[in-house]
């Protein structure tokens, strides 16, 4: 028998690693230290076996929410450039691979989750797997601007599960956390749109740059910019009331709003002239900024616990 | 057996694709196993009544 048949050029026979790249690992991790905050911060006690299951089955959730995003954008994933690489449009991994690891998975975390801690956060991770796949992926993604400004709730959720999985409830400290991230996600999303040129035109994807236009999407990204500041300052003074909190968000806001002003005073000449690297700067600090802020929240909760508050300002 | 030709590429992608199935399942095991050992130590007396009268299951006197 002939190696020929074994041409590994023309063979789709996935590794590992493929799997595990349709979970979006990258993703899971902002969804995994969400959560840990929220499962830490809040008011009650769980044991560390129970709680990095917990953890590991809301990372999974939001895997298997990953793989069935790709098993429906299979088609605009292999227009746009930034997917072209993911498992399905390098044609790694089938659809229905992807379809039937993401249906198993979803099952299989949301039950595992309500057998480790409770049914409110087995609940409230099936919502958030239907919400990311059915209200975002399906629905909001191909048919409005909004998209990301609605469809953002899905990546605010982890928190408010880690909360439940402590403390069995919702609870106005767990919806702040989720506020924090609904309003943070359309600053950081829009300007990755910018400096991603034609990738969602090219895909037919509504992006606010595609139907608003870039000048109006740099408006847009400093108004929810100001909103995010207004949110996560005025926060310091209510549930969420730690200094360390209320000094990171003064700083990382001043940070963020300076960056976000910088992207509405240029037009696209001078983005292109620097290749967009004011954008790509906001973009990167507005990943920082998430996991800094949330660092803040867990810090002011962990020298509470030390006896060592420096109090409240509230 | 220096007779046997190496393993093609996509042979060694299949076993690698295996074997991280197995780690995967393992720790799955592990992982349920350990936290029925929390949950059981947790869940405070695991006793119910099984037909037959109990001192344990029955009210003390001047109880509620």
């Amino acid at each position: 028998m002939s190696d020929t048949s074994f041409d590994s050029s023309q063979t789709t026979e996935a590794s590992f690693g493929d799997y595990f790249a349709l979970l979006k690992p990258r993703v899971m991790s902002l969804v995994v230290f969400t959560a840990l905050v929220g499962l830490l911060v809040a008011p009650g006690s769980v044991h560390p076996i129970e709680g990095f299951a917990a953890i590991l089955f809301i990372a999974l959730g939001g895997g298997a929410s990953g793989a069935l995003n790709m098993w429906y954008d299979a088609d605009i994933d292999r227009i746009m450039k930034r997917t072209q690489k993911r498992p399905i449009p390098a044609g790694k991994v089938t659809r229905d691979e992807a379809f039937a690891i993401g249906i198993a998975l979803s099952c299989l975390s949301v039950i595992m989750l309500g057998l480790a801690s409770n049914l409110v956060a087995a609940g409230l991770l099936a919502f958030t797997i239907f919400f990311y796949v059915v209200i975002y992926t399906m629905w909001l993604k191909r048919s409005t601007p909004q998209n990301i400004v609605i469809g953002g709730a899905a990546g605010a959720f982890p928190p408010m599960i880690g909360w439940a999985v402590s403390t069995g409830g919702i609870s106005i400290e767990s919806i702040m956390m989720f506020a924090i991230t609904f309003f943070w996600t359309p600053p950081h999303f829009w300007a990755l749109a910018l400096f991603m040129k034609s990738d969602y035109s090219d895909a037919k994807v509504p992006m606010l740059t595609v139907t608003h236009g870039r000048r109006n999407t740099r408006i847009q990204i400093f108004a929810y910019t100001v909103l995010l500041a207004a949110l996560s300052v005025g926060m310091s003074f209510t549930a969420l009331n730690g200094p360390v909190f209320l000094a990171t968000a003064v700083v990382l806001n001043l940070l963020f709003i300076k960056g976000a002003w910088t992207i509405l005073r240029r037009n696209e000449e001078q983005a292109e002239g620097d290749n967009y690297a004011a954008e790509r700067s906001f973009f990167k600090l507005s990943l920082l900024y998430l996991f800094l802020l949330f660092t803040a929240i867990l810090a002011d909760a962990v020298l509470v616990r030390m006896g060592i508050s420096l109090g409240g300002w509230v | 057996m220096s007779n046997f030709r190496p393993d093609h590429e996509l042979h060694q992608r299949r076993r690698g694709r295996n074997f991280g199935l197995l780690a995967v399942l393992i720790g799955f095991v592990a992982l349920v196993f350990l936290l029925t050992v929390v949950k059981v130590q947790n869940g405070g007396k695991v006793e119910a009544f099984d037909h037959t009268a109990r001192p344990s299951l029955t009210t003390p006197e001047g109880g509620q």
